[in-house]
């Protein structure tokens, strides 16, 4: 049901392998691409035409923001909102400008999350997209207003929120700032949702920190992408503080379901389909009671 | 600023990391005790268990009733580890948000005494659903219908910290320190370099102080000496009673619409075209 023209070239590279250690595919040729999960060597056109999941295993490759849209969204429909806010290093944290261009480049955005106006399936929505190429989705304050102004103009519209999350929580370099934005964006949503209105979260990998115990938990209902690691603290953080190995599998989307903190896990070629039909389920009597 | 400005600074904030975590300074049943009366003490989240890292119940300061939350560390090392040292389960932050709405209900202002370096990071806190509880009490308390204040006692640590301290106002003790992260874990993360934890210190901007002048908090509550925590007891009390009598007056939606602004406006970008 995905449409070619979709598939557009884009105008950043994927990133095909996980933060921090990046390796290089193994072939040469960069129309190919190795799977980290099960390694085995992949078509990059083939990856592409099955919305970035390896076919092999069902990895669900790192995806950018913009990517993720055109993927999501009905041809031509996205409107972008407040893309215009930029970050600012008010702590003038040492380092902190450096970081934020590099982030810049490697992203093509000017921040952590895109937000707008859009359809899917023909249902009009209000979408935000955190972006893992931009220091892997941590929340400053632009994603905090970002997410916050998106939710007030969903709450006035009388729009539900598609919200997909990636972050590796608060970004420390706006300290205390950060911080408040947990509590920032989780007003406007309770506002939204008390105004009779659909928020459905995805779960992206990784989702920690701040971001889940914010927005990314606050959801109507809550989707996971399979495998994607979702935590307050991440599995690092918690290895040193127990000092001991963590069971496979813990923290992961199909944890959290087993848990009953997820409602479904929904692979990401099936997501457009899935949303379409909680849109249709809402549109009397939950798209906005009036 | 010179070079001996900047060391002023790092020495002066990472002094007050080391107070907000002394040991012997009071913890949140000192303050229930000495500025609470009629204390009842109420256990459980109703669900999974009774979590001791956070105290919490219903008193009167002089004649009014109110519902008091509170991370508590315990005092002396056998209580402190019953309470996990303060750092709080998923249950905790679950009973919290229970009393919390039980008080909406019975129309009590809530007092929120905040005391942690952070939410527990453990196997048990993250299959009980730590980032769910802490997002859904930011989110209930941003419109509990009911005067709401927090008090940062000791450390205020991130998002554990925060589940406690959407309010309508938030006061610190001059000694108290509220912080997205531990000066430690920053500097850990970011030089790789633990001992660099004073410098971090300085750029979070994590005393009462800095934390007034950005207006995060409302009030700075002098210390004095660490000996005696008469005064500040004293002083607490008087405000609280006032600052509670005074918002029970005000009508519902008023109260939730300065709260929710109170959060709104918090934040630090430029914004182009
Ligand atoms: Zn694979």
């Amino acid at each position: 049901m995905l449409k070619k023209s979709l598939f557009r070239k884009p105008k950043n590279e994927l990133e095909y392998q996980g933060e921090g250690k990046v390796q290089r595919p193994s072939v040469p040729d960069d129309l190919y691409v190795s799977c980290p999960e099960c390694k085995q060597t992949l078509l990059k056109a083939e990856v592409e035409e099955h919305c970035f999941i390896c076919p092999k295993c069902n990895y669900h490759f790192k995806l950018q923001a913009r990517r993720r849209i055109r993927l999501l969204v009905d041809n031509n429909s996205f409107q972008e909102l407040n893309a215009g806010l930029q970050p600012v290093n008010w702590l003038e944290f040492p380092g902190y400008e450096e970081k934020l261009t590099a982030a810049q480049q490697k992203s093509g955005e000017p921040e952590g999350v895109i937000c707008g106006a859009a359809q899917i399936g023909g249902y009009p929505v209000a979408l935000f997209v955190m972006d893992p190429a931009f220091i892997l989705g941590s929340m400053g304050t632009v994603v905090g207003e970002k997410i916050t102004r998106l939710f007030e103009y969903a709450t006035q519209q009388r729009l539900p929120v598609i919200g997909y999350t990636v972050s590796g929580g608060a970004r420390m370099q706006e300290g205390i700032l950060s911080l408040m934005q947990m509590a920032k964006t989780s007003g406007a949503v309770k506002l939204h949702s008390d105004a009779g209105l659909l928020y459905v979260t995805v779960l992206t990998n990784p989702t920690t920190g701040g971001v889940t115990a914010s927005f990314a938990m606050e959801g109507d209902i809550i989707l996971a992408e399979p495998r994607a690691v979702v935590a307050f603290a991440g599995p690092r953080v918690i290895e040193q503080t127990i000092r001991q190995k963590l069971p496979n599998g813990f923290q992961r989307a199909e944890f959290l379901l087993e848990k009953g903190f997820v409602d479904a896990i929904v692979s990401r070629n099936s997501q457009r389909e899935y949303l379409t039909t909680v849109l249709r389920l809402h549109q009397k009597g939950g798209a906005g009671r009036d | 600023m010179t070079e001996s400005q900047a060391t002023a600074e790092k020495e002066e904030s990472y002094s007050r990391v080391q107070a907000a975590r002394a040991k012997g300074r009071p913890t949140s049943q000192n303050f229930i005790e000495q500025i609470t009366e009629d204390f009842l003490e109420l256990h459980g989240d109703r669900c999974y268990a009774d979590d001791g890292a956070i105290i919490g119940g219903i008193a009167r300061i002089y004649d009014l009733p109110v519902t008091v939350i509170g991370i508590e560390k315990g005092r002396g090392l056998q209580e402190s580890i019953r309470r996990n040292f303060g750092a709080a389960h998923p249950e905790g932050y679950r009973k919290a948000l229970r009393l919390m709405k039980q008080a909406e209900k019975f129309h009590r202002p809530v007092l929120c005494l905040v005391d942690t370096s952070g939410a527990y990071c453990g196997i048990g806190a993250e299959e009980r659903g730590q980032g769910q509880a802490i997002a859904e009490n930011i989110m209930e308390m941003m419109t509990l219908k009911t005067p709401i204040i927090s008090l940062l006692i000791g450390e205020g640590g991130s998002g554990g910290a925060l589940a406690l301290a959407v309010a309508d106002q938030v006061w610190m003790l001059e000694n108290a320190i509220y912080s997205v992260i531990s000066p430690e874990g920053c500097a850990s993360i970011l030089w790789k370099d633990a001992k660099k934890m004073q410098e971090a210190a300085r750029y979070l901007k994590l005393t009462a102080r800095d934390l007034l002048a950005l207006g995060v908090v409302e009030q700075v509550i002098a210390e004095g000496s660490p000996k005696d925590f008469s005064s500040v007891y004293n002083t607490v009390k008087a405000m609280l009673y006032q600052q509670f009598t005074q918002a029970l007056k005000k009508p519902t939606e008023v109260l939730l619409a300065e709260r929710y602004q109170r959060f709104r406006r918090i934040g630090s970008f430029r914004e182009t075209d």
